[in-house]
């Protein structure tokens, strides 16, 4: 038992790291319990000969599969796309492209304006703030003036179009679709102790040169500075409760293996679409036998991805290969629900650059187009630099039958029930996905192609999890309320994506960001009456 | 391969040979390109260090192959190709082995013109690119629906 805290954060991904940093500035006091361990930069795969080897082991995205210790095993065999994640501080901002765009204002009223699915309790001017202040603390470099969104202010000048980038605008442009460099979470000029981007072409393996902005490099730092305490190897294995149904604490292993319980007056969860609703539900008690903040019965439901598709167009001529940052440009010509489609909602395409030259083997390899024997030397001569890819993210609307459960019999290293996956892909997802191959396909020839490889949906690119503990004003139909405290137990708060209502046809982690941020400041303002 | 190395590891040297034929196989010399293949010395070293997590499911892959050795070289690719078409799983456990060494080879490196360094620290260059490729899209009206 340790000297009760005034704030247990659970997390210190891209949530638990925002929260953190907002709330230090009022001196409370505050920890935040991390499985994993800090990273080490200097050990990204991008620092050794092995790089492209490595970001595929050590550094590889599915947990299941990098099995590190931090790691906690997860059954996805009944969902046809599989998790990935990065376990440690940063969460999976350590991991991740750094795309970073925001909702539009129509996703925040998807049943209003498309009837489907549910609105959110909030809106886009709601958020508008927090996203200013995340871009601040994150360092987002981008173009001002994308007609695709109400105007917004990035920080930093874009990331290079480069050669495919060039190719891909000019198709974008015969086409008469709507093009913009991508919001990236890429530091093109020195920016808060972090030095600019140099196109290791490595941003999701790690970025060893700290552009990019995990939180560790970013917001961690200032939230430590400011008095927040972090502590790593340390998983959380339940929220307890007190007799008022109150949160009182969690009962957590350290990096010895020691049972701990630290108690807290708030309790706030970051865990991120999947390990939240795990720790929820591996918290019962006589009180809440079907797991905490579970009244609703919605904790775990409307597991929400979002469908990859995966166009990768083959050139003549040489392109940028592995050079460059995995971000540049996106086209929202697609975004908003037209009903003359075949499908609701939309989607966004981003396009991510080139490969180096054992993904570009092994691509060739796998589908036959680099063969065994003599001629392969040709044959990858014609691929190597010149692959370009790009990706359609699709909107996954919220379905009950979409789950997050707890596993009867896998368990993780410290014995806690391990979380599974049922997870199917819906009607409307898989027209979006076609949708979204074609039109792909016609940029990549448009944008003069050879030839075109396509995957729908990406089986491992379960990147971004959301849905699975709803924000709402009816407790009946949600999880939380529309600032973040569950609605059964009041001094329990949510911040990751577990929150969201519906999943928009963009990357998440801006949205979870300034979400986190705008539940850490209603806090703040009702600190006085904070559990009425 | 040093001798402490080859006593203990943990593929027998029957199979070494066997995946040392089948890399040069996969991969073999060109002339024309200018390159070593698989089964050059180096390479085939980095190869035994790399595949020690993963020797069971490599020599699992090179006994589903059947014994190269006695074959000729047509009789050998013959084998080859009919491994990869009847197990493709296998098969793609060897080209990443193979593949994985081969191309971070620096003489296989620099023939492909990239200099034989990971990386990082140095980067590398990427045009900037013409923005002005944007105006076109500058000049249309806004894309997104207002939300009540
Ligand atoms: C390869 C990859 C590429 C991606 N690309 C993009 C992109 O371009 N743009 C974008 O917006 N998003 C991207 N994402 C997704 C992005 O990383 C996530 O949206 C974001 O990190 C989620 O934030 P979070 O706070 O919800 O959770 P996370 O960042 O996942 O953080 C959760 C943290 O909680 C910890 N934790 C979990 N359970 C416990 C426990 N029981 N005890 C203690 N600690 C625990 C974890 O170790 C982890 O550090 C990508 C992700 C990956 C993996």
């Amino acid at each position: 038992m340790q000297d009760t805290v005034d704030v247990l954060i659970i997390g210190a991904g891209a949530s638990g790291a925002a929260v953190a940093w907002s709330l230090a500035e009022t001196r409370m006091r505050i920890v935040c319990l991390e499985q994993g361990e800090w990273p080490n930069p200097a050990r990204y795969p991008s620092t050794g000969m092995d790089w492209e080897a490595r970001a595929m082991t050590e550094f590889g995205f599915n947990p299941n599969r990098r099995a590190n210790s931090a790691d906690y095993p997860i059954n996805e065999d009944n969902s046809p796309i599989k998790i990935a994640n990065y376990n440690g501080v940063g969460g999976g901002t350590v991991l991740y492209a750094g795309h970073f765009p925001r909702f539009h204002p129509s996703d925040f009223r998807v049943r209003s304006l498309d009837g489907v699915a549910d609105d959110w309790p909030i809106d886009y001017a709601t958020l508008a703030p927090y996203y200013g202040e995340n871009d601040r603390m994150m360092g987002i470099s981008g173009l001002a003036g994308d007609p695709a969104y109400p105007p917004k202010m990035p920080m930093m000048p874009p990331v290079p179009l480069g050669k495919a980038g060039t190719k891909l605008a000019k198709a974008f442009n015969a086409l008469g679709w709507h093009w913009w460099p991508s919001d990236s979470a890429v530091a093109t000029t020195d920016y808060d102790g972090r030095a600019k981007c140099i196109n290791l072409g490595h941003c999701l393996h790690g970025c060893a040169q700290g552009a990019k902005a995990s939180t560790d490099v970013t917001y961690w730092p200032h939230a430590i500075r400011a008095g927040v305490e972090l502590r790593t190897r340390c998983r959380v294995r339940e929220i307890a409760t007190d007799g008022q149904g109150r949160a009182s604490g969690v009962v957590y292993y350290d990096r010895d293996g020691k049972e701990c319980f630290q108690a807290a007056e708030v309790v706030i969860l970051a865990c991120n679409g999947i390990g939240t609703p795990r720790i929820l539900l591996n918290s019962t008690s006589a009180r809440f036998p079907n797991g905490l903040a579970n009244t609703s019965g919605l904790v775990g439901k409307n597991l929400m991805f979002h469908p990859y598709a995966a166009i990768n167009g083959i050139f003549e001529e040489p392109l940028d290969g592995h050079r460059g940052p995995s971000n540049c440009i996106w086209s929202q010509e697609f975004y908003e629900t037209d009903p003359k489609r075949d499908f609701v909602r939309g989607y966004t395409f981003e396009i991510s650059r080139g490969r180096g030259p054992l993904v570009t083997a092994l691509t060739g390899m796998s589908t036959g187009r680099i063969p065994w024997g003599e001629d392969h030397h040709r044959a990858f001569r014609r691929m190597f630099d010149r692959i370009t890819s790009m990706v359609a993210i699709c909107e996954d609307l919220p379905e009950m039958h979409n789950t997050v459960t707890l596993d009867p019999v896998l368990k993780d290293a410290h014995g806690i029930p391990a979380p599974k996956l049922d997870y199917t892909l819906s009607e409307n997802s898989r027209r979006m996905l076609n949708h979204g191959i074609e039109r792909g396909t016609e940029v990549m020839k448009a944008a003069g192609a050879y030839d075109v490889i396509t995957q729908a949906p990406i089986e491992f690119g379960g990147w971004h999890l959301m849905g699975t503990a709803r924000m709402g004003t009816d407790p009946d139909r949600s999880v939380v309320n529309e600032w973040g405290r569950s609605h059964d137990v009041k001094n329990l708060f949510i911040v990751d994506g577990s929150l969201f209502v519906t999943s928009a046809g963009v990357n998440p982690t801006s949205t979870i960001q300034a979400l986190a941020l705008y539940v850490a400041d209603n806090i703040k303002k009702r600190l006085a009456n904070l559990f009425d | 391969m040093t001798d402490q190395i080859a006593k203990d590891h943990p593929l027998s040297p029957d199979a070494r040979e066997q995946l040392r034929i089948v890399a040069g196989i996969m991969i073999p010399a060109s002339e024309e390109f200018g390159v070593p293949g698989a089964d050059d010395e180096h390479i085939f070293g980095d190869m035994l260090r790399t595949l020690v997590p993963i020797a069971a499911m490599v020599s699992a892959a090179l006994a589903a192959i059947g014994p190269l050795e006695p074959l000729d070289q047509a009789a050998r690719c013959a084998a080859c190709e009919r491994f990869q078409a009847s197990a493709p799983t296998m098969a793609a456990v060897l080209v990443a082995l193979v593949a994985q060494c081969y191309y971070r080879d620096a003489r296989v490196m620099r023939a492909l013109g990239m200099e034989p360094r990971p990386p990082f620290p140095k980067g590398f260059e990427v045009e900037q690119g013409d923005w002005s490729l944007l105006d076109r899209v500058r000049a249309r009206p806004k894309l997104y629906r207002d939300a009540p």
